[in-house]
């Protein structure tokens, strides 16, 4: 499951847009942010299956059968609509949006930070909801959030999210933490021991610390950061650089950093914290934390738009989202993939599935751009390649 | 079918024979396509792309003429120490493998017995047949905090010396150490008996006779060796990223920038080809590239 690490991302600011939008599942521009898009028209109505579909898809996502005999959900697909999958593993982010460009794929499973770069440079169409019925059984905490969802059109359906969570060694920490400053502070009883995440996206971490510490800074979205401000954050990461033990970028390498005793504590995942099982565990700070959001995305100009769209419903509907989030790990998008079996409700329990208390305090990756949007006008907000730039200093 | 074909291969054959120059140029026409076409002009249009931009939101690259990429470059310290380091690398884990090499070569060719000698052949090469993610998480594993090394040191009160540029430079050295093993052990096998003989004839010592007589007939070897070792250390990220704990190297600057800023990454990748076009224009005048 390395592909997580080397790129990952979801997604949303929506937290902002939520607060300002209310209950109304569009709320896109309710803060007044609008995106400059090209404009590209929905798929019209559902016709005849063309009989293939071609998928940028996250490992875990598209299964067959072939890698698991329990896991498939695509040969009953095939069976009932006549598409066959063609299936393209997706190892990045970054890869999958040139994968995108490249003009040979109907569908992508994309996360937060690649989702606005295929919006705005036009490789994606929005959603034609009235064409994915199940869309409506949604979580409300996934809709219209910002990484899929621009100047009130829908571009992405969403499959699943996940947070960041501070993980620990309940041995080496006796007294679980509830606050990031253990892997930030330099007075942190665990210098030394502390494990970091290994991407410039990592910055937003800091931004979400700085946040609730360092109010004068006025960071209102830790994706949102004028150069002040990420430098600010930079500064934070470079404290911290001291007294980190090792950055992790492959999801293996987190758990035996952990098994091996060389770090007690530090940002993971809940999927890692379950591989590492006993004698850790795992909190969600009081800061909140970043998160990740996957949608499925739909090419600008499919070859299949049909047998697209039949895969878009057939896998947001209940049982196969259901076995999608658990399968790669994550919360499922759709709310009634939590009910119908105890292993269902089990699963959303540990993913936190339907607690959007939970979810409220979690600023799902997204991909920083020039124009802030958090909504100031008067400043130029910095860009990812601005942060994958003060990444490299953090390291040095 | 087949008289009707003869003829023509025949006439075909006759055409060849009688024009040296046209059966040359067919016979080299696939690899010299390779050359140039796979080869060199990639090679150019890395180096073209250094010298465009990125649309900051999209990432998509924009063709035009900057040198911005290379100003950032030198006048960013952060990328200026991870090049410096990243050749400090390259250095040491060259030196290492030449280090370890020597004496492994002397013996195996001089001392060790037949058997010996195939038995250290087959396990010098042996580690190349496994993949390049095993043996990397192998080493990972070996220098974790509990891992094997803490473990046969902790007897002698010491540890290991754990994730970090140690680790890095011991791993790589590991990885490449073949390249290097290969060329001087065969050098050193091509020392005719009879030089070892005449030294020691004329008083020298061992210790004599491997300054004087085998490092100076070693040094093309060692140096074809080195020129694997050190440009294999330079492209290195992945390695880094399992054993290197906080380290950072070139390779991983450009895997990070690589599709986010294709640009940049294109320019910092030119600094390892300087490097080892540098290197590769000293060790030209020393012949050894003969060797290779």
């Amino acid at each position: 499951m390395h592909w997580r690490a080397t790129s990952a991302a979801g997604v949303a600011a929506a937290l902002m847009l939520a607060a300002c939008g209310g209950d109304d599942g569009n709320g896109g521009d309710a803060n007044g942010f609008m995106l400059d898009v090209p404009d590209i028209p929905a798929h019209g109505e559902l016709g005849e299956a063309e009989g293939e579909v071609n998928i940028i898809a996250w490992p875990g996502f598209v299964e067959d059968g072939s890698n698991n005999p329990d896991a498939d959900w695509v040969s009953e697909f095939t069976a009932n609509t006549g598409c066959v999958v063609n299936r393209r593993i997706g190892e990045t982010s970054d890869q999958m949006v040139t994968l995108m460009r490249s003009g040979d794929y109907d569908l992508v499973s994309a996360s937060g930070d690649a989702s606005l770069r295929l919006i705005a440079g036009g490789d994606v169409a929005p959603i034609n909801l009235d064409l994915v019925p199940h869309f409506g059984d949604l979580v409300d905490g996934m809709k219209g959030q910002i990484y899929d969802h621009v100047n009130g059109e829908a571009y992405g359906v969403p499959i699943g999210r996940g947070a960041n969570i501070l993980q620990f060694n309940s041995d080496a920490v006796e007294t679980p933490p509830n606050s990031w400053n253990v892997v930030w502070e330099p007075d942190s009883p665990y210098a030394g021991d502390i494990i970091a995440y290994d991407s410039p996206i990592y910055i937003a971490d800091a931004a979400v610390y700085l946040m609730h510490h360092e109010p004068d800074l006025g960071i209102t979205n830790p994706y949102a950061l004028d150069s002040d401000q990420l430098d600010a954050a930079v500064e934070l990461l470079k404290q911290q650089n001291s007294l980190v033990s090792e950055y992790w970028a492959l999801y293996t390498n987190n758990v035996s950093s952990f098994q091996s005793g060389t770090s007690v504590v530090g940002t993971s995942w809940q999927v890692i914290l379950n591989v590492l099982g006993d004698g850790y565990d795992g909190v969600l700070p009081v800061e909140g934390s970043t998160g990740w959001s996957d949608t499925w995305m739909i090419a600008a100009e499919p070859k299949n738009p049909n047998c697209a769209y039949m895969w878009l419903d057939w896998s947001t509907q209940p049982e196969i989202n259901a076995a999608i989030s658990q399968n790669f790990g994550m919360a499922p998008a759709n709310a009634l993939a939590c009910e119908g079996s105890e292993e269902n409700e089990a699963h959303c329990e540990i993913y936190h599935a339907t607690d959007e208390d939970y979810y409220a305090n979690v600023w799902f990756w997204t991909t920083p751009i020039e124009q802030c949007i958090d909504g100031r006008t008067d400043v130029r907000c910095t860009s990812y390649q601005e942060w994958t730039e003060a990444w490299a200093s953090v390291k040095g | 079918m087949h008289d009707m074909r003869r003829p023509t291969a025949h006439r075909l054959s006759t055409a060849l024979h009688a024009r040296p120059r046209l059966r040359l140029y067919g016979l080299l026409s696939l690899p010299l396509l390779w050359m140039f076409g796979v080869y060199l002009v990639s090679l150019a249009m890395l180096l073209v792309t250094a010298f465009w931009t990125t649309d900051p939101f999209t990432s998509k690259v924009i063709p035009g003429f900057t040198t911005r990429n290379f100003e950032n470059i030198l006048t960013t310290s952060s990328y200026l120490n991870t090049a410096g380091r990243t050749v400090g690398i390259a250095f040491l884990v060259t030196l290492l493998c030449a280090v370890f090499a020597l004496p492994l070569g002397i013996f195996m060719a001089k001392v060790a017995s037949a058997r010996w000698r195939n038995f250290l052949a087959m396990a010098i090469t042996l580690p190349l047949w496994a993949g390049y993610l095993v043996k990397v998480f192998a080493m990972r594993i070996s220098f974790g905090e509990n891992g094997p090394v803490n473990w046969l040191l902790d007897p002698f009160g010491l540890s290991g010396p754990g994730y970090g540029l140690p680790a890095v430079v011991l791993t790589l050295t590991y990885l490449w150490f073949p390249f290097m093993a290969l060329p001087v052990y065969t050098a050193i096998r091509q020392i005719p008996p009879n030089l070892f003989d005449a030294a020691s004839d004329l008083g020298a010592g061992t210790w004599r006779v491997i300054r004087t007589v085998v490092l100076p007939l070693l040094m093309p070897a060692m140096i074809a060796g080195s020129v694997f070792t050190f440009s294999l250390s330079m492209g290195d990220f992945i390695g880094t990223q399992f054993v290197g704990a906080k380290v950072q190297m070139l390779g991983t600057v450009i895997n990070q920038n690589v599709n986010l800023n294709p640009p940049l990454a294109a320019a910092l990748s030119v600094i390892p080809i300087v490097a080892v076009g540098l290197y590769l224009f000293a060790v030209r005048r020393t012949g050894a590239l003969k060797e290779l």
